[in-house]
């Protein structure tokens, strides 16, 4: 049977993939509510959602990961039974996810044919794979060492290992979860590069993102889904950020909360001349009430030592900090806590919270031994549980119920658990580090007002993050780190990224 | 004593002691490659050794000389049903791989006694086989001056087969479609689930594999070394297997060195007594060396060794 997509007339109209009021039930819980979209030839479809929209159950669907409970999925016209990856890899479907599926001890080559290697006399012929591989890597311009181990690779590298994996495959379809979510901005661009070459070859690209500002960029049509239903499909060309932001979370975007102009108050953070590393210069910084001081940098350049020895997480040899005027060089970690000190850390699966604890307990976790939550060493789980409701509803943190396990929440929903716990003993000093990290639009505004709220009741507010857009926008004041030192101070009104982007990369513009 | 007999003595009880040990090291190696972990290696060598002494009591009469190299084979096939247990509760039932694995090991010197008891009318341990491997001396190799007399003259032929054996294990590991699989299931199972390779078939077919060659080490113990089947044949052999495993850094090639390590470890007792040197040395010293060693091996090696990244790990596979 000749495919339509084989005959010489190359056109949009070719529909290579047609999904029919596909629905994926979880339980009760509906994934997917009667999804009807259809894949063209050679098109970049982006697939835009919030956290838990149902973007990835359907893409599971058509990778073999998820069953549909009903509806049909037809490949090339003809209706199809996704029952299993091997099915998908068949019918030409190839898939990205966003957490690599990889081993990082194999090499590139073992990694790319594993699962459907060539065989010669009962071994691997893997001088033959190399050949098949090789020629991949040529036509589509994907230069990477086929020997190398992939966990010895950078990311863009990995991605890379994935996109060839499913070309290997012989995909038409290659579906790309949250692809530029830890890719550096050149190797986005480089990746963008490849999804323009893969579809002049005739490839069709889903896209799953929750970045605007890449559909704009590369994608030809857009479906929009929100919770579970296509909310509607859209020619990408002729609409604007505003509309797809609006589409994707279902109301207009917020007013921004505005910064109120106030005085400073005095430091409630003072660090003075405190080594980040053996052998290195001096950090000293202060922190008012009620100001936001932005720490740009690039990950690895102290970022972390200067926040471990803030909390309390590790001990410092050299120099002091002064928490609200109180050192903190031989307190414990209550202790400094105690001092009004909120945290928000990097990690908040790893630092953040107790995945397998509800989210009433990690709502109290800092304050648990308060004798409001127990008395004579019993919890007063009534009182836990209570107060988790009051923040729950006061913080809009989307959960079933406050005994809900945190590891059941979205990203977006885990965050503002930790946000909610961090900020409700109204402290006086906060320190956020990177705190909208892969959360969703509508949690990353609420994220940031409830800081600027912080900062406009008085509280002095260190943000530490790599997302320049975010330090520009909340920053009072900007200070860039570069090799474990403080190497500039930008006022945010008057500085842009470039100029950033150049202090953080170490050069000095004197 | 002449050193070239003390030599001969090393290499010979050495290569004795090892070829149980590394039979049961392959097998752990090819469970934990496919991630899970297998403590019940103790066991299965039991119930490997229980069924083989029953066959050559029951069946030398028909097969005569061969009957033990059949044993083998018995305990081999016993074991790996055997392991079937571990496999159903760690893969399908997705339990704890160490809770498992100790009930294997309680279950399997229990049950043999238990039939043995019955078996034998009552009696605690079985009666000595009648047929069992002897020492073997290599046809032409023997010849080969101080070498001949030292590897190849009156020494164990199943050693050298658990050799060739453990490079065959290599070979297949990481020459082959199913070495690579087996492996990826186990240092990522989801990455291999979605490249459409059976997460639960690999992992089952790891376990059975070392059940297999776990009864056939149990086997060889009793019918080498034991000579019958009681509670003190297997007296931690599989633990020393694991160790060994460990040691070998989760390679069969690495895993049949340990072994032969821990096989000299084992014949300290008896190699001493030919060595003047040692003879003023109390022999409880010797007998407990081969234990002090492994545990001195695991704590040195356990951190620094890198298991299989998703060793330990149960997988649910999506709806």
């Amino acid at each position: 049977m000749l495919h339509p997509f084989l005959s010489v007339e190359m056109s949009m109209e070719e529909k290579v993939i047609e999904i029919k009021n596909i629905t994926k039930k979880f339980g009760d819980f509906v994934a997917n509510d009667k999804i009807t979209l259809d894949l063209y030839r050679g098109e970049i479809l982006a697939l835009l959602g919030e956290n838990g929209a149902g973007k990835s159950t359907l893409m599971g669907m058509l990778s073999g990961i998820n069953r549909p409970t009903s509806g049909i999925i037809k490949v090339h016209g003809q209706k199809v039974q996704i029952q299993n990856p091997r099915v998908s890899n068949d019918l030409g479907i190839g898939m990205v996810y966003q957490h690599f599926m990889q081993v990082p001890v194999f090499t590139v080559l073992e990694n790319i044919i594993l699962g459907s290697e060539p065989i010669v006399r009962g071994r691997i012929d893997y001088k033959k794979a190399t050949k098949e591989v090789e020629e991949i890597i040529e036509k589509y311009n994907l230069n990477i060492s086929l020997k190398e181990k992939v966990e010895n690779i950078s990311v863009g590298m990995q991605q890379r290992v994935e996109i060839i994996k499913a070309l290997y495959r012989k995909a038409n379809v290659i579906i790309f979860d949250e692809p530029t979510a830890a890719l550096t901005p050149q190797e986005i661009d480089e990746l963008l590069v490849i999804f323009k070459k893969l579809c002049d070859e005739g490839k069709s690209i889903i896209f799953i993102t929750h970045k605007l500002k890449e559909i704009k960029q590369t994608a030809d049509r857009c479906a929009v889904i929100r919770a579970g239903k296509i909310i509607d499909i859209v020619d990408v060309q002729n609409t604007s950020e505003e509309q797809l932001a609006e589409a994707m979370i279902g109301h207009k975007i917020m007013e921004e909360t505005k910064k109120v102009d106030h005085d400073y108050g005095n430091n409630v953070l003072n660090i003075k001349e405190l080594a980040l590393r053996k052998h290195q210069d001096l950090v000293s910084l202060q922190v008012a009430a009620g100001e936001i001081v932005g720490i740009a940098g690039v990950d690895g350049n102290g970022q972390n030592e200067l926040v471990e020895f803030i909390s309390g997480l590790k001990k410092f040899n050299k120099g002091d900090i002064e928490i609200v005027g109180s050192k903190v060089k031989s307190k414990s970690i209550r202790e400094i806590n105690e001092l009004g000190f909120g945290f928000i850390p990097e990690d908040r699966q790893k630092t953040g919270l107790v995945l397998p604890f509800t989210v009433a307990n990690n709502l109290a976790l800092k304050t648990f031994y308060q004798p409001q939550f127990s008395s004579f060493g019993w919890l007063n789980n009534n009182a836990i549980n209570s107060y988790a409701k009051k923040l729950i509803s006061q913080f809009d943190i989307r959960t079933r119920s406050e005994k809900t396990l945190v590891e059941d929440l979205s990203g977006g929903n885990q965050q503002k658990v930790v946000v909610a716990r961090e900020v409700a003993n109204h402290p006086k000093l906060l320190v956020a580090v990177n705190p909208t990290r892969g959360v969703d639009i509508g949690a990353s505004e609420y994220i940031h007002e409830q800081i600027i709220e912080q900062r406009n009741s008085g509280c002095g507010v260190l943000l530490i993050s790599f997302e320049l857009d975010e330090i520009l926008k909340l920053s009072d004041r900007i200070l860039v780190m570069s090799d474990g030192k403080i190497v500039g101070e930008v006022n945010p009104t008057e500085t842009t990224s470039e100029e950033l982007g150049l202090l953080m990369a170490g050069e000095n513009n004197e | 004593m002449d050193i070239s007999v003390i030599l001969v003595t090393v290499f010979s009880t050495t290569l004795i002691y090892s070829a149980p040990l590394i039979l049961t090291a392959l097998g752990g190696t090819f469970s934990e490659r496919g991630g899970i972990i297998n403590v019940g290696l103790e066991g299965i060598m039991i119930v490997g050794a229980f069924s083989s002494v029953v066959f050559t009591l029951k069946c030398s009469s028909i097969f005569g000389s061969i009957t033990p190299w059949i044993a083998l084979l018995i305990g081999g096939i016993i074991g790996a049903i055997f392991s079937l247990i571990h496999g159903v509760a760690t893969v399908s039932l997705r339990a704890n791989h160490i809770i498992s694995g100790t009930v294997i090991n309680l279950l399997a010197p229990a049950l043999c006694v238990f039939l043995t008891r019955i078996i034998f009318s009552g009696k605690g341990q079985t009666p000595v086989i009648n047929q069992s491997i002897g020492s073997y001396t290599f046809p032409v190799l023997a010849d080969i001056p101080i070498i001949g007399k030292m590897f190849f003259t009156k020494t164990s032929l199943v050693a050298y087969l658990a050799i060739v054996i453990g490079i065959i294990c290599w070979y297949v590991l990481y020459k082959t479609k199913f070495g690579l699989r087996l492996r990826s299931v186990g240092e990522n199972p989801h990455a291999a689930e979605t490249l459409g390779i059976s997460v639960q078939g690999y992992r089952y077919s790891g376990v059975v594999i070392s059940g297999l060659l776990g009864g056939i080490g149990g086997a060889i113990m009793a019918q080498s070394i034991t000579l019958n089947f009681s509670a003190t044949t297997i007296a931690g052999q599989g633990f020393m297997a694991l160790a060994a495993m460990i040691f070998g850094k989760w390679n069969p090639i690495g895993a049949t060195l340990a072994a032969i390590f821990f096989g000299l470890a084992q014949s300290l007792p008896i190699i001493s007594g030919y060595l003047p040197l040692f003879a003023n040395v109390d022999t409880i010293w010797f007998q407990i060396a081969p234990y002090v060693i492994t545990i001195v091996v695991l704590t040195l090696f356990f951190g620094k060794a890198v298991a299989p990244a998703a060793d330990g790990e149960t997988y649910i596979p999506a709806k």
